[in-house]
């Protein structure tokens, strides 16, 4: 089956920075793909080498198997995305916005489809409103629709979520999740790690221009990631021949890091024998947080 | 059909919006020129083919009026686009680079023409026009527009920030054309300036145009329309290469 997008050694470079050095990777049809890392790491980067927004220093890419240069037409068709800029046009209304949009991809009747997308995202009250007057939550939505007005398979969101309310971000989630639902593939930057767990089924991070982990989202929470335990102890001292290694400590109270539940035990087994008493005890699972820390470190 | 009508709409509708900047303030200006240069010259500057200064004069307003709008067209919406980040609105779509050249370009020449057509609107009120070849002026239009659309066009890919621009319009096209004899026969020039107007496109532009009104002019009009359409081919190839190889466009 071909993939909804592959990139192949795809290189950037910005004088002698390389935003991107060799990324190859591929997102499966259908799936809800994470593409995280720290500022800087390249991910607007690859999104816009990926809808031709910006020419790749060597490499290839292509959407739905149709390369972003040599086939663009067919490539761009393919792809909506969402930028991470909040940009607009102050010239137009959000309805005018979306029927020009829709009309760049050669879609000249489609209303229908637009007044739907206009409601799924509550912009109703806000169509006929110039985009100028709209605040910066409002305009992230109207971004969304505009990507979505010639219902690509493909729809990149680069960190949609910025600056977006509690409420407006569950609303754009559910819409997003029923778009993947509906066979959508969706690619999503963010750095709200919370979100990316939860949503995404595959996750690649991005370190310097270069991918230094890509699984599935379970896989990386299991292997990069273990437990915290946070104890409060009736000293300030630990008891020695304790394996787990402190993640920090503040008074009495002690983060450990735990490779799985049976150092757990380990650990407890070591305080009952040392005598320390446990006036508090909590476990926390693994969270994309901790996995991405860690990679970081290591790369 | 692609995204070129589309295109070539919003960028019509964009300056449509704005109209009383766009079209009734440089309507107006031309019309000050009118007054103060009719004022000022009238006795001077001699008009060949035996018309008024004014019969003489208007129809160079007219043409300037065409060439300036046709270039803040293209120019400006570029910019803006560029500058304000919304340009990938348009660079997202399967949209091809002959595509975006013809909307840019002809949403100038309705903007130059638009103009132009106020501008000799307002002025006939005023000053006896004579139509001695209607084919010339509108051909003259159509290739002067087309000429400042592309270089507009072309100012726009090239300029990182409005100031480039402004200077490109203040520094190049504004004294090209006021030199150009909008207000007065190259032939009442002394020798080496008449030949120095030789080296300017715009002159051919604007000699040619008028020639459609009073039936007299400087140069062979049909010379003329040369020189228009082979500025327009130069000008057409080179923003069409930079089009297609994403210059500045797409990074
Ligand atoms: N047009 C450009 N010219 C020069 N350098 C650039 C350009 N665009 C991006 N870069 C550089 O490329 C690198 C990657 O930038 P990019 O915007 O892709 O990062 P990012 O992962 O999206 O970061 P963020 O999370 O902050 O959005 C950065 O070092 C950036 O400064
Ligand atoms: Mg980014």
């Amino acid at each position: 089956m071909t993939f909804a997008i592959e990139t192949v050694n795809v290189e950037k470079r910005y004088g002698c920075l390389r935003a991107l050095d060799a990324v190859s990777l591929q997102v499966r049809q259908g799936e809800f793909f994470g593409l995280l890392g720290p500022n800087g790491a390249g991910k607007t980067t690859l999104i816009s080498v990926v809808a031709g927004l910006v020419r790749a220093s060597a490499g290839t890419a292509r959407v739905m198997g149709a390369d972003v240069v040599a086939d663009y037409r067919s490539a761009r068709r393919m792809l909506g995305v969402v930028p991470q800029e909040l940009v607009f046009d102050p010239f137009f209304t959000v309805r005018e916005t979306l029927r020009l949009q829709s009309g760049y991809f050669g879609l000249r009747r489609n209303d229908a489809w637009i007044d739907e997308i206009i409601h799924h995202l509550d912009l109703d009250a806000k169509a006929e409103a110039n985009m100028r007057t709209l605040s910066g939550g409002m305009k992230r939505r109207v971004l969304v629709a505009q990507a979505l007005v010639h219902k690509p398979p493909v729809i990149v969101l680069d960190e949609p979520t910025a600056g977006v309310d509690v409420e407006l971000r569950q609303g754009l989630w559910r819409f997003i999740r029923r778009l993947n639902r509906d066979g959508h593939t969706i690619v999503l930057t963010t750095h709200y790690l919370d979100e990316a767990e939860e949503l995404c089924d595959r996750i690649a991070l991005l370190k310097a221009g270069r991918v230094v982990a890509l699984d599935s989202t379970r896989n990386l929470l299991q292997t990069f990631s273990g437990f915290v335990l946070r104890l409060r102890l009736d000293r300030e001292q630990l008891p020695a021949g304790l394996d787990a290694p402190v993640l920090s400590q503040d008074g009495t109270s002690f983060n450990l890091r735990l490779r799985d539940t049976a150092e757990l035990e380990s650990v407890l087994h070591r305080l009952r024998e040392a005598g320390v008493g446990i006036a508090e005890f909590e476990l926390q699972p693994p969270d994309l947080e901790e996995v991405f820390l860690r990679v970081m470190e290591r790369h | 059909m692609g995204g070129f009508p589309t295109l070539f709409y919003k960028e019509t509708l964009r300056f449509w919006k704005v109209s009383f900047q766009t079209v009734a303030a440089p309507v107006l200006t031309s019309l000050l020129y009118l007054v103060v240069f009719a004022q000022a010259l009238a006795d001077r500057a001699p008009a060949p083919g035996g018309v008024s200064y004014t019969a003489f004069l208007v129809p160079g307003l007219v043409m300037m009026s065409i060439l300036q709008n046709a270039f803040a067209n293209s120019s400006s919406s570029l910019i803006q686009s560029k500058v304000t980040g919304n340009m990938v609105f348009v660079l997202l779509p399967p949209i091809s680079h002959l595509e975006l050249y013809a909307a840019y370009v002809l949403a100038s020449m309705v903007r130059g023409l638009v103009v132009g057509a106020g501008v000799l609107a307002v002025t006939a009120l005023f000053v006896d026009l004579r139509l001695a070849s209607p084919l010339w002026i509108a051909g003259f239009a159509l290739v002067g527009s087309a000429v400042l659309g592309a270089l507009g066009l072309l100012a726009g890919i090239w300029a990182d920030k409005f100031d480039q621009i402004a200077a490109f319009q203040n520094f190049v096209i504004l004294p090209l054309t006021f030199l150009s004899g909008v207000f007065y026969s190259i032939h009442s020039l002394p020798e080496f300036w008449q030949h120095a107007s030789h080296l300017n496109p715009f002159f051919y532009l604007i000699d040619g145009f008028r020639y459609g009104f009073i039936g007299a002019s400087d140069f062979p009009p049909l010379a003329s329309l040369a020189v228009g359409g082979l500025s327009f081919a130069i000008l057409s190839a080179i923003a069409l290469a930079l089009l297609k190889s994403g210059y500045k466009l797409r990074g």
